[in-house]
This record gives structure tokens, sequence and C-alpha cells, in this order.
């Protein structure tokens, strides 16, 4: 009887968590000329206009090279720390700890309004490079998280039977390490991939006249409703759930990757 | 000393320092140029500004109280139900989780507007006449917010009832207690960490929300983090924006240590 109220009660709430995801859908489809519920007739109009207008697929691509650079970058970065973090004996690894996990909680219009005025002296602002770094700085959370708990699982007696086999320490990481670790780095990559791709807040304040896709949304979202953002957010879901199957299928821990 | 193994987290550390901290501290010290606190007198003392924290923090701590109401139950289902069924109610948390909160805010704009989807449905059925101002409202930036927030209260409350040792619940059972009184005296003391932890996280994210009040609120909700931003693209008012921002990482900083604080004392016998 309680367990029936608590699966009602649930669903309810999996319909408020779905609704907004489900309702973009048949809009972007809508054949009206602006916002309407339930759409009059069906179209790929909106879509068509994404498609064909460069500025739209400007923002895009430079979103994903963003994206695929910062993801990059913070696995650069954030692995080796990583295996610091774990296997490292040195004073003060608790407060690097905390520091590498700071941005998830220090509110990003902080770092934003930061750099921006650091930017601004630098000449940085609108440069795609400054975004990138911003950007790893937000992902290096999450691939610490996925990394760490990876290696925390690891078997390092796998390690052990490589070196005393004679292999050496650089051959052992490239042959055994890493691709042992491979799941947590395709979740970590994938996951600072996206955390770029969605950023708005700090591509405000650093990205100038060269728009990514988020200030690109951001900016049509504020003069005008039009449905066009609903196409654009249809493909936005589908690439997330694409990037879910993936981390499903290759990655490990994405329950890990959220504290 | 002995450093073994310090050097592989350097490169990452000079980015840290570089591209966080040192932009952060640079601004923060905008603040007290000229070596006056005015800027934080005015930040603190005038009624304006004062409204703008107090609905900053009346906001996070409604957010909290929503979350916690409807994160409870979806963290115990899935702690508690088949493995096929928890895996699927994983996919439909994570995937609102990570789609980009520009997108469900702009849905929730959809659905929120005078001509949208609830207003329409709602005198459809006849239970209005007039469309109710959900956009642009403090109900509109609450509904977006629980929206992004949910998914952070959910996961440490599924852990906590995950970490639960389900004999305990078979002696509570056995000794003939109420459904209702198990939850009461055995599920809800032993998941109070993962309440908490939730309740921390989604509090201090709350705190400096920016695109959720700045599209749904419509300028009528003012929340810190908006006021800063404004601060910065309007008025070009470096040093005030830089005395709000040190408060609301004071805020931050402090709600989570204080949090942390009291997780250690609990977990020490």
């Amino acid at each position: 009887m309680g367990r029936r109220l608590l699966m009602v009660a649930c669903a309810a709430i999996y319909v408020f968590l779905m609704l907004p995801l489900v309702v973009v859908f048949p809009i972007s489809l809508s054949s009206a000329p602006y916002m309407q519920f339930p759409p009059p007739g069906f179209s790929t109009q909106w879509y068509e206009r994404y498609l064909d207008d460069p500025q739209w697929i400007n923002a895009t691509i430079r979103s994903l090279y963003i994206g695929g650079a910062t993801a990059v970058l913070a696995l650069a970065l954030g692995v080796p720390l990583a295996f610091s973090l774990v296997r490292g004996r040195f004073p003060g690894r608790a407060l690097i700890d905390r520091l590498a996990l700071a941005p998830l909680v220090v509110p990003t219009i902080i770092l934003s309004v930061g750099l921006y005025g650091l930017f601004a002296k630098l000449k940085l602002i609108g440069e795609w490079y400054g975004l990138v770094v911003a950007h790893t700085v937000l992902a290096l959370p999450f691939v610490v998280l996925v990394l760490v708990a990876g290696l925390r699982d690891f078997d390092t007696a796998l390690e052990q039977a490589a070196e005393g086999l004679g292999a050496s320490r650089l051959r052992t990481l490239r042959r055994v390490t890493l691709p042992l670790l491979r799941p947590s780095l395709v979740s970590a990559g994938l996951l600072a991939f996206i955390s770029s791709f969605d950023e708005l807040v700090v591509a405000l304040f650093l990205a100038g006249p060269n728009m990514t896709l988020p200030k690109k949304m951001f900016d049509n979202i504020l003069m005008e409703i039009d449905p066009t953002i609903a196409a654009v957010s249809v493909m936005q879901i589908l690439l997330v759930s694409i990037v879910l199957v993936l981390i499903g299928r290759f990655g490990r821990g994405l329950r890990g990757s959220v504290r | 000393m002995t450093s073994r193994g310090f050097l592989p987290a350097l490169p990452a550390l000079v980015l840290l320092f570089a591209v966080f901290i040192f932009p952060v501290a640079r601004m923060l010290g905008f603040s007290v140029e000229g070596g006056t606190l005015d800027w934080y007198a005015k930040a603190l003392g005038e009624g304006l500004y004062l409204q703008v924290f107090w609905n900053t923090f009346e906001i996070a701590l409604l957010v909290t109280a929503v979350c916690l109401l409807l994160g409870y139950p979806l963290g115990f289902l899935i702690a508690t139900t088949t493995p096929v069924w928890a895996t699927m109610g994983f996919i439909f948390i994570l995937l609102p989780l990570w789609t980009s909160v520009l997108v469900r805010t702009y849905a929730w704009m959809v659905l929120l507007g005078r001509n949208g989807v609830f207003n329409r449905w709602l005198i459809d059925i006849g239970a209005i006449s007039d469309p109710i101002p959900l956009l642009n409202s403090f109900t509109g930036v609450l509904i977006g917010m629980v929206h992004v927030l949910l998914p952070y209260m959910v996961l440490p409350i599924y852990g906590a009832v995950r970490r639960l040792d389900p004999a305990l619940v078979s002696a509570a059972q056995g000794l003939g207690a109420s459904t209702w009184r198990i939850f009461w005296r055995v599920y809800l003391p032993l998941t109070l960490p993962g309440i908490f932890a939730g309740g921390t996280i989604v509090f201090v994210l709350s705190l400096g929300f920016f695109i959720t009040p700045a599209l749904l609120g419509g300028g009528k909700v003012m929340m810190l983090a908006v006021l800063i931003e404004q601060q910065i693209h309007q008025t070009l008012n470096w040093p005030f924006a830089a005395a709000l921002s040190a408060v609301l990482l004071a805020l931050t900083i402090g709600v989570y240590s204080l949090a942390q604080a009291v997780t250690r004392q609990e977990a020490e016998p």
C-alpha cells in the first residue's frame, strides 16, 4: 500500500523531470510561425532555418571545437592530477583535492567576472583558447572525480606484474595502466566535453562577438522566442542522450561522476 | 621533505592558480580599492541590496526544501527497487541533469508562458478564465531551479539508502512496526547524512544561480548572481560587483565549510 503510493508519487516527479525535455520535440516540428501549443501542423522549417543560418552553424562549430579542446586539456591536466592525489605521498594533498573540486562549488559568476577583468586586460576576450582554459577549470572536477574513483578500484598487482616481467615504467603505463583505465578516461572526457559544450555563464563574459552555441541561444531567447531554439534544443538533447549511451557502453562510474 | 608523486599535479595546479585563484583574487581586490570599505557598506547597508540578499537566501532555502520533498521519495525508490528499474530510474535523472540548463530553462518558458502549455490547458479545462502569471515570477524561478537542482539531491539520498543495512528494516518489521513507523524511526534517522549532503550542495548551488533567475525571473526576481552580472555589463561598477562577489563567495564557502564541519563531528564517535 505504502509502496504503491510511493510509486505514484515518483511517477509524478519523473513527469516533472522529463516534461521540459519532451515538450521541445513537438514545438520544434511546428508549422506555426511563432510559439504555439499544440502545434497546428507539421513542418521542418525550424531545422531548415537553423541549418541555413551561418550564425547558428558557426556558433555550433565553435562550441564543438572548444568542447573538444577542453576535453583534451582537462584530461591532460586532470589525469596526472588524479594520479598524484591517489598515489602520491606529499604534504598538502587534502588541500589540493579541495582546490581541484572548488570550481564545482564556487559560483560560476564569480569566476566569470574575475576572468573577464583579467582577459580584458590581456586582450583575450573573444579568443577561443581563452574560453578553453576557462572551461578546463570548470571541467577539471569531473575528470578528477571520475579518475580518482577509477584509480581507487585499480588493482596495482597488474602493474607490479608488468614491471616484474621487465617492462619499463613508461611501457607499463602505456600498455597496462592506461588501457585498464580506459572506461574512466572515456567517461571523464565525455563529461568534460558536455560541460563545456553547454556552458553559458563564462561564455557570456568571455566570448565577445564570437558566439558559442549557448550564448547564441541565450541572445535569441532574450530577443524573441521562435521555435528555432526548440529545434536546437532537440539536437542538444539528442547529443546528450548519445553521450550518455556512449558512457553507459564504454565508460564507467556515471553515478560516481556526480557527488 | 618527502614529496613523492607531487610532480604530476603541478600542471593542473598552475592552471588553477593562473585561471581560477589569481583572477578571482585580483577581482575581489577591486572591492577595497582606495582602502575603503564603502562598497561593502553599500552592499550590506542599503535596503535595495539587502533585499537581494534576502531574496537569494529565501529562494535557496525554498528550493532546498522542495528538492528534499521530491528528492527523498525518488532516491528511496531507486535504492530499493530491482536493478533493471534502478537503471531506468537513473537514466531519467541523468538525462535531465546533463541536458543544458539553457535548454531546460527555455522549455519552462514555453510551458509557463502567458500563452504557454499550462495556461492553455488550465483555460481549456475551465479552471481559470485568464492566464495566470507563472513566467517572470517567483514561482517560475522556483520551478526552474528545482528542476535543475533535484538530481543533486536524489543522488546522495540514493547513496544513503543503499548503505543502510536491510537487516535493520527486517528487524523493525519483525517486531511489528508499521510502514510509517519504520520510515520515521529507521530510514529517516539513518539516511540523515545523505539528506544533509544533498541539502548542502543544493543550497550552496542555489546561492550562485544565474541562468534560471535571469530568464524565468524576467527582471522581477533579483538574485545575487543576476545583480553582479548587471553591475558588470550594465552599470560597469567593478568595485561594487567585486564587493557583492566577495560576500557571495564568503556565504558559499561559509555554508559549505559549516556543513562539512558538522558532518565530521557526526562521523566521530
